[in-house]
């Protein structure tokens, strides 16, 4: 499909991007070094890693700090001066204790206040970190000592979770070592943290979404489109299909709300003209820990040349599973494990959902090696099946489209696939899905998912037949049983919605503003079914409490902390109540959960 | 199989191994509720039946309490409503949603009740202390929901320069609104300056409400400058996507004299660049009585149809040529040939279309 499988990777001298969209600019990013604290390496396992923090105690600052990711100064919120911020390395079974302290400057994002949410750790509801749940957050020139046992191990990561801090480059990774070892063996152990840099203030963009949703939709079909369509499918056959989205008032080329023209994806807080490069030596087994510390992007990763093994999601050890690619959601983590040879140099890399940009780095025998970076891939287009409107026919519809540049591929294989997971369902007549009353009529509701599906099993729109194997959540076999055992005494179903052109959205078409508690008694456990009735995809974050992800038949698959819903889709996840008190309740979003896609989970005796 | 058998095993360990706080857990059904936690997952895997019936069996198989029974079967009536698919459909139950109703579903929390004779779950649910308690719910202050956010936008939709046979004329359309999703305060004008002089200049303000997904109601107030002497109307009108991307502003005007006008506006966008954008247009005025003085006539009295080709340097500014053809009919065309002026007009237009 990008026409690099096979392509040799030349160990050779930095290529630069010939993408029009800025990669960025600046090598480096963070402008001026703040002295005492020293810059991650990235590297757990290789030779000296001195920013990472390991132990039981840690002193955590925030600071403000100058910053160039496209050559324009901005200032970023940062943890210790770094961005992201330090590796915290945790031991299974320690009590931790983090004393963080906010020392913003009144102009900083956000800055009368301050917050660390511990993304996926289970921990005492006031140690959580969300302001107005678990505590009163940390105000300009106090500190907040977090103090918990830790209960698990694995690769997870830690941000703010107040105001847009998280956007502004407040977040990174967390490493815990389990106590009994691990059911892999590597030789290199590196993070690869993937995130969105824009120079815009959080508070701007957020503000632009309310005022022009579509403000980085650059992909709309065009009237040239629609001849050429008409031309390869026939009039009416594009009439209907226009008339389709038209009745809908959505496009399909609508994949993310913020996309490269906005933004400047980052690998460990580097451009792609920085290279942030990985060392190896050939025939040593190297375990990345790829963590998606995004605020709005979801990432397609793969190292062209390389399998990997994904050996554990969430920081929960799953059976291994080799692919070449693979979608990352946004707060999602995956590790893998590669073994690269035969060549000095291999490329990571991470294009948008959206194919509108990408972040590249390096995995070489050396520093200073790059490999061939692959064009992003061609645009899809979301299918009517994507939508959850099911239907073989709709989907083979829109399978019409091209884009403006022409490269837009029509998404063939999902038709079948739609129809298949549908199709056995429609026949029988009998899953219409049900709305909450609450959307009825609801002005923040924009559609709803006729007839959606779990689609465990589907890599994804953009993802589907390009000739690689991706990894789906089907293939995320845990590696221990359910550990609660129980079935779920009861069913709670909520939906995900929104308006896409008002930028709002919630659970049941109720903002959080509006909302009651969901509330959970202490021990139980119970189902929660999701249904997305929105056109875009939702990391659908639990605090406090693991969200056991189902199969089809309702049997458990894989422990997540943060499960993705794409549109058009119904998943369920089992939850056990073991967790009293107030907990956030989320899409990871950043710009999704302030527009008020948020509940407060309530767990009681 | 073996994943089952490790289930058990590792229950029986778990419930061989601590005593548990009085009261906290439900040990004299320890093993058995262990052997029925894991029966319905064999049984799924088996049989593949509906839920419905798998729970059915399996409540009669082992025989619990009656009382356990139908708490669990008022739930897992839900599931028995999916057809009997064997493999790789989702069954998951289409419950009422809202998190109210699935209350009624819940039987007893299980932690707390000495005489549940619900399933207890393989890793034991903790004791709670004092000290969880008081680490679950601290005492806060307020904070701020996300979700209610206030915002504000302005736009010139139309900002442009006319070439009028009285000479250049400048024309406005204006429109700004700040507020919530569903709550705003709109201000609207449009005008016309010919010559330095201003033809033509009214200004709405009104209470916008997004009432369905696509259409707002408003109501409140114009005033309009010019022509002649100022006059002010109530109003009251809607505006929205209508289906297929139209954009549409429809309003009634009520003057305190008991003048009466509505005023439709329409508009498409046509994408021949995703920066290029031809945008057509159509407004139509009509009024409920003649008004001599401003040149209005009863009924329809003027149409406008507009095309504007713009080019969006960025998205928030959009240099623009287009083409204006304004008609008048009935009694305002014979107002306009009575005062010797065209009933039709041509202009050429260039303007930019701003927000921010």
């Amino acid at each position: 499909m990008s026409g690099f499988r096979s392509r040799p990777a030349q160990a050779g001298p930095t290529q630069p991007s010939r993408r029009r969209f800025v990669q960025g600019l600046a090598a480096g990013g963070v402008l001026a070094a703040i002295g005492q604290w020293p810059r991650p390496v990235w590297a757990l396992k290789s030779p000296g890693y001195p920013a990472v923090l390991s132990g039981t105690e840690f002193d955590l600052t925030v600071v403000d700090l100058p910053v160039s990711f496209t050559g324009r100064p901005r200032r970023a919120v940062t943890i210790n001066g770094s961005l992201p911020a330090p590796i915290l390395r945790w031991r299974e079974g320690d009590t931790v204790t983090l004393r963080v302290t906010n020392r913003l400057p009144p102009d900083a994002v956000h800055s009368h206040e301050t917050s660390i949410h511990w993304h996926g750790i289970l921990l005492p509801a006031n140690m959580d970190g969300v302001p107005g749940l678990s505590f009163d957050g940390i105000r300009r020139g106090e500190t907040w000592t977090y103090r918990f046992q830790v209960r698990q191990s694995g690769t997870y990561w830690y941000h703010a979770h107040s105001g847009f801090q998280e956007q502004a480059g407040m977040y990174g990774p967390l490493i815990i070592d389990p106590r009994e070892p691990e059911p892999f063996t590597y030789d290199r152990d590196y993070v690869v943290m993937l995130s969105d840099w824009t120079d815009l203030h959080p508070d701007a963009l957020f503000a632009r979404l309310k005022k022009m949703s579509a403000h980085d939709n650059y992909y709309q079909r065009t009237v040239g489109d629609f001849f050429r369509d008409v031309r390869s499918n026939g009039l009416s056959a594009t009439l209907k299909e226009r008339a389709m989205w038209g009745r809908m008032r959505m496009t399909p080329t609508d994949l993310s709300d913020v996309n490269a023209h906005t933004y400047t994806y980052l690998m460990n807080g580097t451009t792609s003209a920085g290279n942030w490069t990985a060392l190896f030596r050939p025939g040593e087994k190297v375990r990345l820990r790829f963590i998606n510390g995004s605020a709005m992007t979801h990432f397609d990763v793969r190292i062209p040349g390389l399998k990997m093994t994904v050996v554990a999601a969430d920081g929960q050890n799953v059976h291994p599973v080799t692919v070449d690619e693979l979608r990352i959601a946004v707060a999602e983590t995956y590790d893998v494990i590669v073994e690269p040879r035969g060549q000095d140099a291999f490329t990571i890399f991470a294009q948008d959902i959206g194919r509108t940009g990408y972040v590249a780095g390096t995995l070489a025998v050396r520093q200073g090696l790059r490999a061939p970076v692959p064009a992003v891939d061609p645009r899809p287009l979301l299918t009517m099946a994507d939508m959850g409107h099911g239907g073989h026919s709709d989907a083979e519809d829109s399978h019409s489209g091209g884009s403006h540049s022409g490269n837009a591929h029509a998404e063939h294989a999902h038709a079948g696939h739609a129809a298949h997971s549908h199709a056995g369902l429609a026949a029988h007549g009998s899953i219409v899905q049900t709305h909450p009353p609450s959307e009825r009529g609801n002005p923040l509701v924009d559609m709803q998912a006729q007839s959606p599906a779990p689609r465990l099993d589907d890599p994804g729109v953009g993802l589907r037949n390009n000739g690689r194997r991706v990894l789906t959540y089907a293939d995320l076999k845990s590696l221990f049983p359910d550990p609660d055992g129980r079935e779920p005494g009861r069913t709670v179903e909520l939906h995900l919605t929104g308006h896409m052109e008002r930028f709002s959205w919630s659970f049941d078409g109720i903002p959080f503003a509006d909302s009651a508690p969901l509330r959970l008694k202490y021990g139980e456990r119970l189902r929660i079914v999701l249904v997305n009735d929105t056109m875009m995809s939702h990391p659908i974050h639990l605090h406090g409490m693991w969200s056991d992800l189902e199969d089809e038949r309702g049997e458990f698959l894989v422990r997540k902390h943060t499960v993705d819903m794409p549109p058009g889709t119904k998943r369920s996840y089992r939850v056990r109540a073991d967790a009293l008190g107030r907990w956030a309740y989320h899409c990871h979003l950043l710009y999704h959960m302030e527009a008020g896609m948020f509940r407060e989970v309530r767990v009681e005796e | 199989m073996s994943l089952r058998a490790i289930i058990i095993v590792a229950a029986l360990g778990i419930g061989a191994a601590g005593p548990l706080r009085a009261g906290d857990q439900a040990h004299e059904h320890h093993d058995h509720s262990v052997r029925q936690s894991s029966s319905p997952a064999t049984h799924e895997r088996q049989h593949g039946h509906q839920h419905g019936h798998q729970h059915g069996h399996q409540h009669g198989h082992h025989a619990h309490s009656a009382q356990q029974t139908s708490s669990s079967s008022a739930h897992e009536h839900q599931h028995a409503h999916q057809p009997g698919h064997r493999h790789g459909h989702h069954e998951h139950p289409a419950e009422q949603p809202g998190v109210g109703e699935s209350h009624e579903h819940h039987g007893h929390g299980g932690t707390t009740h000495g005489h549940s004779a619900e399933p207890l779950p393989v890793e034991p649910i903790p004791a709670l202390t004092d000290a969880d308690r008081a680490a679950a719910f601290p005492e806060l202050r307020a904070h701020p929901p996300h979700g209610v956010s206030v915002h504000q936008f302005f736009q010139f939709e139309e900002l442009e320069t006319r070439d009028a046979t009285e000479g250049t004329a400048l024309a406005w359309d204006g429109r700004y609104w700040a507020g919530t999703d569903i709550h705003r305060l709109w201000l609207r004008s449009h005008g016309e300056r010919v010559g330095g002089r201003t033809h033509s200049a009214d200004v709405e303000a009104l209470y916008g409400r997004a009432v369905t997904p696509w259409w707002d109601l408003l109501a409140g107030v114009r005033h309009d400058f010019h022509p002649a002497d100022s006059q002010t109307f109530a109003a009251i009108g809607v505006q929205g996507l209508a289906p297929y991307f139209f954009e549409i502003e429809a309003t009634a005007y009520f003057g305190e004299a008991g003048q009466t006008a509505a005023r439709l506006e329409a508009e498409y966008e046509l994408l021949l660049t995703n920066r290029l954008i031809l945008q057509p247009q159509i407004q139509l005025d009509l009024h409920g009585r003649d008004d001599p003085a401003r040149g209005i006539g009863s009924g329809l009295s003027t149409l406008e149809i507009g095309m504007r080709l713009r080019y969006e340097i960025t998205r928030r500014f959009a240099p623009y040529l287009g083409v204006v053809h304004e008609r008048a009919f009935g009694d305002t065309a014979d107002l306009r040939r009575a005062a010797g002026e065209d009933t039709d007009d041509v202009q050429v237009v260039a303007g930019v279309r701003i927000w921010f």
